[in-house]
């Protein structure tokens, strides 16, 4: 080893090669979303700038997460490790499939509240950072969808906490802050337990990359065993309390109904499903024998999410609080996926997250129009909408439909093909709560559609007559900040409905991608993988 | 040595657990601080404890030539104390706005978002 240290062979230790100039493209959603964040913070006094310099960025965002995605499909999966160091010491950012879809939705729903809030969110809530805080939101959710090393993970997650933190209290009413600490303590409790399983985790292995973790438990005797078995259940806690499963799932109807309903747009659409993005990667690709181990612990988790979620939305008079529980319904769902764990039923999973992202968001966002209309998020207040926008009421049938997995939408392809799997795998029980669960979201869907839409006016109308409810509309109704955003998620949902194929061939992938993870480690690894 | 500091990490988990199961915020927060602390020692540990080597690397050598000291979970340890030392700043300066609007530190009183006395929705049509 003796030499002088001027011979030293960096190719031990460092990719010497230049990064191909697409291949940037991997850290492009962080660096976007944290140059928009830091430039809109700068300038949050401008109140006036601050809507077209977020919707400009994460405009920016969506395009770079396209061409990701595109390059990914092209290519393969990418890697691209921090500082050039081989893997698996330097932090690598890996992008397969399923990471770039889900970043890809993501950035398209931040894009539609972006512009929606440049309608309802007034200018203090600008002041006071809402476009910061939404943006630097998607660097956490991009970089977690993105990130190829586990601790890193954890940092993702964090940043995009503490941006979910400033978004809830922005605006600093009563409500806010109370159910700002029910969402706060549990979740900040939740990343704690995963860092403790991530720091087990590494005193086993000794290694934070996902690509060498997933080698290195696949070359154990017994990979189901012991300490294994211990930093899977906490992990499995851990994203259970980020997703909102049964049992963990009570921080977010307590605190998904208090924000601007943007804000609560952004939660609905997002967070959970990186909870969910966490739980598959985790135990899909890094833990698949600890997965089969649980499988049986999942599918009852994931059945009573279901129905705890259907049941809780039945439940419900105020609109954001039932679309609270219709997102703890769709976890279940997605959870239904990762208990059975092939590679369909993985696919159905990824599906019905991109399913889900899209719609709860287009939901709240319907759910603000509706208080713009009538001033209330009651049911028992709420009443003659089809009357003040018969297109409108049709727009909130599509959803309705979509979220309950009726045919022709987008919700209807990734039921079929989980409840496929569930029965494929012989667990009845599974399939036919996630049928049960749709059966009561149409229930609960299609009441809100009565008596919003269909009644004359507030509870006590009688038959035949109308009764113009005031709302709090000043002009917003008629801007297409409004209108566009639901727009966009509608024409979606209707797309992924009726042209799946598309979708269904990214989830395939995606999903094969985590079941056979061959391609992930090659392109951490290089050839040998 | 490793056992003792075990021992330790057990006895923060088992404070922090017991002040999480209070109905006080404050507790509550003081729990989370504690746990936060338990989890940075639970890594630390991890990394394998070692007597005062340092791991550096001679002139003349490209690895060090005994044993060392394991320089990466401080590197989590530090991001890790960062993160969790923010976050409970934010949560105390939370809960005492909590605490100056809503009168109360007590959990069970904090009803404003999920009244206790929620009407149902509407039965008939």
């Amino acid at each position: 080893m003796a030499g002088s240290p001027v011979s030293v062979d960096y190719s031990q230790a460092m990719n010497l090669s230049a990064v191909p100039a697409g291949d940037w493209l991997v850290v492009a959603p962080t660096l976007i979303t944290l140059l928009g964040g830091s430039l809109c913070l700068m300038l949050r006094k401008n109140t006036d700038l601050q809507p077209k310099l977020g919707i400009g960025f994460l405009a920016l965002l969506v395009l770079a997460n396209f061409g990701l995605l595109v390059r990914v499909l092209d290519y393969g999966v990418i890697s691209m490790v921090m500082g050039s160091w081989l893997p698996p010491f330097g932090i690598a950012f890996t992008v397969d499939a399923l990471g770039a879809t889900l970043s890809l939705i993501g950035s398209i729903v931040a894009l539609c509240a972006g512009i929606y809030g440049a309608a309802s969110v007034d200018n203090t809530g600008r002041r006071y950072g809402f476009y910061p805080f939404l943006l630097l939101l998607m660097t956490g959710v991009c970089g977690a969808f993105i990130t190829g090393d586990i601790f890193n993970l954890y940092v993702w997650f964090e940043v995009l906490l503490i941006s979910s933190y400033g978004l809830l209290v922005l605006g600093n009413d009563r409500i806010q802050l109370d159910g700002a600490v029910k969402y706060g303590v549990l979740n900040l409790i939740g990343t704690n337990l995963f860092l403790i399983a991530t720091g087990l985790l590494y005193g086993i292995f000794g290694t934070l990359n996902m690509a060498d973790l997933a080698q290195k438990v696949a070359a154990l005797d017994n990979p189901a065993s012991g300490t294994l078995a211990t930093v899977a259940a906490l992990y499995f806690l851990a994203f259970a309390m980020k997703a909102a499963a049964f049992p963990v799932n009570f921080w977010l109807p307590a605190s998904y109904h208090t924000p601007n309903v943007v804000v609560s747009a952004v939660f609905a659409g997002l967070l959970t499903k990186v909870g969910v993005y966490a739980l598959i990667r985790v135990f899909v690709l890094i833990l698949p024998a600890s997965r089969g181990y649980m499988a049986d612990v999942i599918a009852l988790v994931a059945i009573a999410t279901l129905l705890t979620g259907a049941l809780g939305a039945l439940a419900q008079s105020e609109l954001r609080r039932l679309f609270g529980y219709l997102v703890i319904a769709g976890i279940g769902s997605m959870l239904a996926g990762v208990a059975v764990g092939s590679t369909l039923a993985v696919s159905g999973a990824i599906f019905y997250a991109v399913h889900s992202i899209i719609v709860m968001t287009a939901l709240y966002l319907a759910a603000g129009i509706m208080n713009l209309m009538s001033g209330s998020y009651d049911l028992r207040k709420l009443g003659g909408l089809y009357q003040k926008s018969a297109g409108f009421a049709g727009v909130f049938l599509v959803l309705g439909f979509a979220v309950s997995g009726l045919p022709p939408f987008s919700g209807f392809w990734p039921k079929v093909i989980l409840v496929d799997a569930a029965f494929q795998d012989g667990r009845a029980w599974l399939g036919a709560a996630i049928l049960v669960s749709g059966f009561l979201t149409t229930l609960a869907m299609g009441r809100v559609w009565i008596y919003a839409f269909w009644r004359g006016g507030p509870e006590g109308t009688p038959d035949g007559q109308s009764v113009a409810a005031a709302g709090t509309d000043t002009g917003q109704l008629s801007g297409a900040a409004v209108w566009l955003p639901i727009g966009i998620l509608t024409a979606l949902v209707v797309y992924f409905g009726l042209q799946p194929e598309w979708m269904l061939e990214l989830s395939t992938q995606g999903a094969t991608g985590v079941v056979e993870p061959l391609g992930y480690l090659r392109s951490v690894f290089g050839g040998e993988g | 040595m490793e056992t003792g500091v075990v021992v330790l990490i057990g006895l923060f988990f088992t404070v922090a657990v017991y002040l999480m199961l209070s109905k006080q915020l404050v507790r509550m927060l003081l729990g989370i601080a504690i746990l936060g602390n338990a989890v940075n020692m639970l890594i630390f540990t991890n990394g394998r404890l070692t007597r005062e080597v340092p791991p550096l690397i001679p002139d003349h050598l490209y690895m060090p030539v005994e044993t060392t000291a394991n320089p990466l979970p401080q590197a989590l340890v530090l991001t890790a104390i960062v993160i969790s030392f923010s976050f409970f700043a934010f949560l105390l300066v939370l809960a005492f706005r909590a605490y100056q609007e809503l009168g109360t530190d007590e959990v069970n009183e904090m009803r404003i978002a999920e009244p206790e006395n929620d009407q149902t929705p509407p039965q008939g049509y």
